[in-house]
């Protein structure tokens, strides 16, 4: 790289309408200069409304700014204006590839405030939605963070599974993304008849698939050629920035709330939180690989253990949370989900602040950009696990 | 002048002894035009169709199924799609190169199914020089990938068609390496020459009839990676790699130039495996030291009746479609690898150990 | 963690997984000539049951996104009575959800209190003009017919309040019934035939009316003198018998007539007739006769392949009901009982035939499996962890063990 400390910046971009111009900047030599790329806010490698400018000299990032907020959909001041059964349909929506969790975070946080007891069926039940639902996020990111490399095939082997199991949550809760199956206290409604078979059945399928995304990538020397040692975060610098879900275990902290602060039933199963050393593309994509089958693992001892019993109570004809505050944190798919609730005692929360993993991870992309390649800058945007809505909200 | 020109072009012609030479010289020159745009727009087409079905399966998806037989006419359809659409030039960019440069990729392309040969006698020209001409004629569709990405006036695309460019400099070498070694092997730069020494070429000390992929499965190796590399088909598609660079050269391009760039990706393919099926598998033989029906000449290959020259064209398509799966099969199978990786591999691996290959077969030829 | 192993053993491995699947079947759905098989509860498009609106507007009230418009007028009705009060009530005069604004939370449905919105798994209505997307009272009505009958609950669930408290009612009448039975059968002196008798007369049904005038089953009758009965027991035991008999046929009838009020009262159905909805029916055929009907009175084609579709299930569920009732009725007696058993334990009762470790229910008070405790303990877990675990881990092997003594035995 160049000296460019004494040269003076174009400015990003160019006005549409306006003539390409690449400027050079110097004293008439053979000179180069910086551009500044923008990928997004419609790039295939930002799945969603994602911006990011990078600055570069030839392919290599000299810097990065994530530009955010194209997808902003005003959920938390929503929420203000909504009851806590119409709060459920909504926040399914800001990360929409873990929709269940997301409900569960805002149940368990009314419950909390309500002081309410949620029968033993209805946790181990939303236990394992929330596990299959975190099975499903995982996939597509597996899915998607292949194709960022260039290998097509392993994003429909994922859907292929994906399917499946939406398919098995649909039959219980009507929903393929959008489940809204949670209340407070409990589930809308119990399992339909035969749905634990379906769920037994597709778990030892599902057992018997998943070891093809090892061999199609994880094993791959080209996969691995483009992912070891690209975008390594230290494990100080990721909890600085507050980055949670498998982009933390990456760099081998084990911060889990499922293990250190159980909510649910999580304490009477056990929870494997696979690892990472280095932090980097690799070892994030090899996390995700492994919760998968953590996840997995979980559901079988969910299978075994399921109670009998009511999943519901009944409730007033309108929730309502006393006044006062609290806040809830779930293990959402892909990192710490937080909701901090305050009542004035109202039908409506008075406010409702999300804490969501996506906003976070995304921080610290200017740090992990710095640097690399574009198409190393491609594998850390595919790694570093988001979803925009949730960045957004 | 024009008498010249005439002459030479007469003495070219007649330098083939190909079934498409007539009395009347504009009949021949009418039939070697049509055979190679024929082989041009209909064998893609079927590579095409291929890739379609073999990857959807190997993705268990079915592939198309609605346009013609099993969806047969897909790509036909989707080329008649491509026509009605809008013809978008930028307003940036560099509208004559903008709009000549799919022309620029396409034509080499067209040009190199004149000296492929097919079959016995199914081909447009035997030139001396048939190898060499592939190759020099092969290396101008990268300006035409050059020029695209630079008139687009798309930052996205102006990097792809520097990868591009780079990714040929860096693999034509080992490319014309490893054909040459070939060129060495069988001392002589026609095409229809190499198909001919394979036919005779025994190994060593012994008389087993052996195609060059055998003595030099090395240079085949190096050949069909370089190809790879040149067409910039997956896993080597860094100039276009759809996740980084949006689709790299192609970006801006609609309608009938994006379906020009597509098509000449498909035909370098088809012309790429013709060439290793001529270089290495032994052109329109069935198995080594096999005869076709009706034929005899060198090693049963030549003055065939009707029967053996279907056979061998059959046989010549049905190697380059095999070679064409396997291309396809590698493209389901891996990501992609990083513009510098590829290049260090061009560099550090594949052209010094082209030229040992080259050096070993030399001496080789001298000993023996 | 990947394995490192010699170079390109993970490229082969890559080449060998994608072979391997270009000789699978593709999991392709060949969409639109192969339907998509929906569960009951999707969410697809909302049906409205007009008959049962009130008009009290809670759905528009709860929707979030106020897409669902209603207009109703008020009419006196004349008093029942002579010198009565005139009552007025809500006519519904307008019905309509906007499905371009729908964002299809459910929650018109689940606070409707009288039943009149219905989810259905139908999604084929895309239309070019958002406009179209607004449906009204008669299009929300026609898709009533393709609401599908809700399914059984799982086992371990608690029936709904409608289920529970009719198997009390049922229960209740059974005690009573045995109770009759056994005093009429002290009274008759007769304590071989009570094993045969108990139960027998249950009506499983209260409100099928069997009015018989002294007709009596003469095939039992002629059993019973057979066997050295009285004329007077015989004919008082036939005539029971021909009473049953004939509600049975009753029911079936009854039943078949209800097939096309599937979804309504769902918990009662689940009740009352656990037969009935056990029938499993194969969807996706639709009922020739009435597809062509609906077609000649000018209906789309997909309102017509829907309600041929609801028909023709509506048919071979009453046909297959048929069917298990009549090879039910044959051994009389005890069946009725056993029928009536399976209803009061409901889905509980079903023996399963592997046993499934989720099946096996272990009361544990608590004991602990040590070894999980200890290693627990030993590896730094607080000790509440370490004892929820090892209970756990206590209960996990107890459901092995009766599975593998189940096994043995």
């Amino acid at each position: 790289m160049s000296d460019l400390s004494t040269r003076e910046r174009i400015h990003p971009g160019t006005a549409p309408g306006e003539d390409f111009h690449l400027e050079i900047i110097g004293d008439g030599d053979f000179d180069t200069a910086e551009m500044s790329l923008s990928i997004g806010p419609a790039h295939p490698a930002t799945h969603g409304v994602f911006r990011i400018v990078l600055d570069m000299d030839g392919e290599r990032v000299i810097g990065a700014r994530p530009v955010i907020g194209y997808m902003h959909r005003g959920f938390e001041k929503l929420a203000e204006y909504r009851d806590f059964r119409q709060i459920m349909a909504l926040v399914n929506r800001h990360d929409w590839l873990s929709g269940f969790s997301n409900e569960l975070g805002v149940a368990l946080a009314v419950e909390q405030m309500l002081e309410m007891e949620v029968p033993d069926r209805a946790q181990w039940i939303r236990m394992l939605i929330a596990e299959w639902n975190r099975v499903l996020n995982h996939l597509m990111f597996i899915g998607s963070f292949a194709i960022e490399l260039g290998a097509i095939t392993p994003m429909f082997y994922a859907f292929r599974e994906r399917e499946d199991i939406q398919h098995l949550l649909e039959s219980a809760t009507g929903g393929r993304l959008h489940f809204t199956y949670n209340q407070p206290g409990g589930l809308k409604i119990d399992l339909p008849k035969g749905f634990m078979q379906q769920s037994v059945d597709l778990l030892a399928q599902l057992r018997k698939r998943t070891p093809d995304f090892t061999d199609l990538i994880l094993g791959n020397e080209i996969f691995q050629a483009r992912t070891k040692g690209v975008g390594p975060l230290p494990a100080d610098v990721a909890l600085s920035y507050g980055v949670t879900g498998p982009t933390l275990h990456a760099t081998g902290v084990p911060e889990d709330s499922r293990v250190t602060e159980p909510y649910l039933k999580y304490d009477e199963v056990d929870v494997h939180v696979p690892l990472g050393e280095n932090g980097d593309s690799f070892d994030r994509f090899s996390c995700l690989l492994g919760r998968i089958d953590a996840s997995l693992d979980i559901i079988q001892q969910i299978h075994d253990h399921m109670p009998a019993g009511p999943v519901n109570q009944k409730l007033p004809k309108m929730v309502k949370a006393p006044e006062g505050s609290t806040y809830v944190r779930t293990e959402n798919p892909l990192g710490q989900l937080g909701y901090w609730l305050e009542s004035d005692g109202g039908r409506t929360p008075w406010r409702l602040k999300m804490r969501t993993p996506s906003f976070s991870n995304v921080q610290a992309i200017p740090y992990l950009l710095n640097g690399v390649l574009v198409p190393d800058a491609v594998a850390v945007l595919g790694s570093v696990f988001f979803v925009v809505g949730d960045i957004d909200r | 002048m024009t008498d010249l020109v005439l002459e030479q072009a007469v003495t070219f012609a007649a330098q083939s002894a190909s079934l498409l030479t007539f009395d009347s010289f504009l009949l021949s020159v009418a039939a070697k035009i049509a055979f190679a745009l024929g082989l041009f727009f209909v064998v893609p087409l079927v590579g095409g169709y291929m890739e379609h079905k073999v990857m959807a399966r190997m993705q268990h998806r079915r592939g198309p199924v609605e346009a013609g037989p099993f969806g047969s006419l897909q790509l036909v359809a989707d080329g008649i799609k491509f026509i009605q659409k809008e013809d978008i030039i930028p307003r940036a960019a560099d509208k004559w190169v903008f709009a000549a440069a799919p022309g620029v990729a396409l034509v080499p392309g067209m040009l190199i199914f004149l000296v492929i040969p097919l079959g016995p006698g199914v081909f447009a020209l035997d030139l001396e020089l048939g190898l060499f001409y592939a190759l020099a004629i092969s290396s101008i569709s990268v300006l035409g990938i050059l020029m695209g990405g630079w008139a687009s006036a798309n930052k996205f695309s102006l990097i792809g068609g520097l990868r591009a460019g780079g990714q040929l400099i860096a693999y034509e070498l080992p490319l014309i390496l490893a054909a040459i070694t070939v060129a060495v092997q069988a001392q002589t730069l026609s095409l229809v020459g190499i198909v001919e020494a394979q036919s005779t070429f025994m190994l060593p000390g012994t008389d087993i009839n052996v195609w060059f992929v055998f003595p030099q499965i090395i240079g085949f190796g190096i050949f069909f990676i370089a190809a790879m590399a040149e067409l910039s088909r997956p896993p080597f598609d860094m100039p276009i790699a759809d996740s980084e660079l949006v689709f790299g050269y192609m970006t801006e391009y609609t309608g009938i130039k994006f379906a020009m760039f597509l098509l000449t990706e498909y035909g370098g393919m088809i012309i790429m495996s013709a060439l290793m099926v001529v270089l290495y598998l032994g052109g329109w033989q069935l198995l080594p030291g096999v005869p076709l029906p009706g034929c005899d000449g060198a090693g049963g290959l030549f003055d065939c009746g009707w029967l053996g020259t279907l056979a061998g064209v059959g046989i010549t398509l049905g190697k380059i479609m095999a070679l064409v799966f396997v291309m396809v099969w590698l493209r389901v199978a891996y990501p992609r690898l990083r513009e510098d990786q590829l290049q260090r591999m061009a560099w550090i691996v594949l052209v010094p150990l082209a030229l040992l290959n080259l050096a070993v077969v030399t001496v080789a030829k001298v000993v023996f | 963690m990947a394995t490192t192993s010699a170079p390109g053993v993970g490229l082969l491995k890559g080449l060998g997984v994608t072979i391997k699947h270009l000789f699978k079947q593709p999991a392709t759905q060949m969409y639109p000539k192969q339907r998509p098989d929906l569960a009951p509860r999707t969410r697809g498009v909302i049906a409205l049951m007009d008959e049962n609106c009130t008009v009290c507007m809670l759905c528009s009230r709860e929707c979030p996104d106020w897409c669902i418009y209603i207009e109703s007028h008020k009419e006196t009705v004349p008093p029942a009575k002579e010198g009565g009060r005139a009552r007025t009530r809500n006519v519904l005069d307008r019905f309509a959800i906007d499905f371009s604004l729908c964002m299809y939370c459910g929650i018109c449905v689940e606070v409707c209190p009288f039943d009149a919105l219905w989810w259905s798994p139908e999604f084929e209505y895309a239309e070019y003009d958002m406009g179209k997307l607004l449906h009204e009272k008669e299009k929300l009505r026609e898709w009533m017919d393709t609401v599908p009958a809700p399914p059984m609950l799982e086992e371990g669930a608690v029936a709904p309040a409608e289920v529970t408290d009719a198997i009390a009612k049922k229960e209740k009448e059974l005690e009573a019934e045995a109770e009759k039975q056994r005093e009429a059968s002290a009274a008759a002196e007769a304590p071989k035939s009570k094993a045969v008798e108990s139960g027998g007369g249950a009506p499983k049904k209260a409100d099928v009316e069997v009015k018989g005038a002294g007709e009596i089953d003469q095939e039992t009758f002629d059993k019973l003198i057979a066997e050295g009965k009285s004329e007077r027991i015989a004919r008082s035991k036939a005539k029971a018998a021909w009473v049953r008999k004939e509600k049975e046929r009753l029911r079936a009838e009854q039943e078949s007539a209800e097939g096309g009020a599937e979804g309504e009262g769902a918990g009662e159905e689940a009740a009352a007739k656990p037969k009935a909805a056990q029938v499993e029916v194969e969807a996706g055929q639709i009922d020739q006769e009435t597809y062509d009907k609906l077609i000649g009175e000018g209906k789309s084609e997909r309102m017509a392949r829907a309600k041929a579709k609801a028909a023709y299930v509506r048919k071979e569920r009453a046909r297959l009901t048929a069917e298990q009732e009549t090879a039910s009725a044959e051994p009389a007696t005890d069946d009725a009982q056993a029928d009536d058993a399976g209803a009061v334990e409901g889905a509980d009762a079903e023996p399963a035939p592997a046993q499934k470790v989720a099946d096996v229910h272990v009361e544990g008070t608590g004991e602990i499996d040590q070894e999980t405790f200890d290693r627990l303990i030993a590896e730094g877990k607080s000790e509440r962890i370490a004892r929820s675990k090892a209970k756990a881990a206590w209960v996990r092997k107890e459901k092995q063990r009766i599975i593998d003594e189940g096994g043995d035995a």
